[in-house]
């Protein structure tokens, strides 16, 4: 007898994901306060000067998220966290680069 | 179970002072990060790494774990000796409160228990959502091309009847949707930590990874492939079999075209249907080697009909 076997669909979070701030925090389960703080120290992006109009793309998703664990994990600091991720985009590139 | 030297995971000696333990584990949880390091089973490293240093950076249970002695090897098959922990204390109890996305080894949780995290599941009414997981997958270029459809094993936390928290290996059946790409993250709702006290289960975050193909590289959208040529197609042009992701096509190259030069196929990248790639063919010529005299003329023949100073930009 074989199994029926079910496929599983998630959200693709791409170049159309578009969120706003509580969807941001619930996706990264951060308080609102800290994404003002993302924001002040340029770790993010919020494309508007007004909290109700911020604008998140799958690119802050996935900066938040990795900024959140490296606190966690390594207790890297706010300013510390963006360095990191700034690096690992150009270390990116440079792979990208590298492999071409 | 099976024994885990947490020694050897640590990279230290069984005579390490503790701060050595921190100074090890602190360099290599930077290594291993799973969100700076490239290695593929890095998620499995660093959580490996984080459950060695709950037990060494605890006097109490570095001394109940050393009194096994030294001469187990790391996945060993292993049953402790009765009475093994006696007058030590730590059951659920002492924990640092890391983090340790889908618990700990059956080997750590049958000798030192659960952590208060999970050991007050299904007995509180203390309601919490799960924790989001995060895991990579592999796929390779053609189905992130046209989409496909990946099973992959995951360890995760479940309760059992009894409110029990047990890991095991969990299969998981998932549509990756076509023109994903890279460092993209599929959100799966609910297929994260379960919750406490009846609390929704946290999510799980898939993030897409492209295994090393022999012909083609991708950058975002774009995909790139570079294609031998020899002289005379160049030099002349023609058309040519080129391999794509979505399958074989016809290729004009130009008359006159260089090595190195970069042709462009619209839409033939990474596509969603509101985002497009494009595919750059990059030729690349391959010279023939002549072997017998009647080649070699051919060569010297082309020189002096067509001579040219390829260094000239260099002013020699």
């Amino acid at each position: 007898m074989t199994e029926k076997v079910t496929y599983i669909t998630g959200t693709v979070l791409d170049e159309d994901t578009r969120y706003g701030l509580k969807e941001l925090c619930t996706l990264c389960n951060i308080p609102a306060e800290d994404v003002q703080e993302m924001i002040n120290e340029g770790l993010i992006d919020s494309r508007s000067v007004s909290p109700l109009q911020w604008r998140f793309t799958y690119t802050e998703i996935r900066r938040v998220q990795t900024a959140v664990r490296l606190q966690r994990d390594l207790r890297v600091n706010l300013p510390g966290c963006a360095l990191v991720l700034d690096l690992l985009d150009e270390l990116e590139e440079l792979r990208q680069l590298h492999r071409r | 179970m099976e024994y885990k030297d947490y020694y050897t995971i640590l990279g230290v000696s069984r005579q390490a002072t503790q701060e050595e333990i921190k100074r090890s584990y602190r360099k290599l949880a930077r290594k291993y990060h799973p969100d700076v390091c490239k290695e593929a089973d890095a998620e499995s490293k660093f959580h490996e790494l984080g459950e060695a240093y709950e037990v060494l950076q605890d006097p109490e249970k570095r001394a109940a774990y050393d009194k096994f002695g030294s001469n187990w090897k790391n996945g060993q098959d292993f049953e402790p000796p009765p009475d093994w922990n006696g007058g030590f204390e730590f059951n659920g109890a002492g924990y640092t409160g890391q983090s340790q996305q889908g618990g700990y080894s059956d080997f750590f949780e049958n000798l030192f228990g659960r952590s208060k995290y999970n050991s007050r599941t299904g007995q509180s009414t203390f309601q919490m959502k799960g924790e989001d997981q995060h895991a990579k997958i592999v796929i390779n270029l053609r189905d992130a091309c046209k989409g496909s459809k990946q099973t992959l094993t995951l360890t995760k936390p479940s309760i059992d009847d009894h409110g029990q928290v047990t890991t095991k290996p969990q299969t998981l059946h998932v549509t990756i949707p076509r023109g994903i790409i890279q460092g993209q993250k599929i959100r799966l709702e609910g297929q994260g930590m379960p919750g406490m006290g009846g609390a929704p289960a946290g999510d799980l975050f898939l993030e897409i990874a492209f295994a090393e193909d022999p012909l083609f590289h991708a950058e975002k959208r774009d995909v790139f492939l570079t294609l031998p040529v020899t002289p005379w197609e160049a030099a002349l042009g023609a058309t040519v079999t080129v391999p794509t992701l979505d399958g074989n096509i016809q290729l004009t190259i130009p008359a006159g075209s260089q090595g190195g030069r970069k042709l462009r196929l619209k839409g033939k990248g990474l596509c969603t249907a509101s985002s497009k790639g494009d595919m750059y063919v990059i030729l690349r010529i391959v010279l023939p080697v002549p072997e017998t005299a009647e080649q070699k003329e051919l060569y010297k023949k082309m020189a002096s009909l067509m001579p040219v100073n390829p260094r000239a930009e260099m002013g020699v």
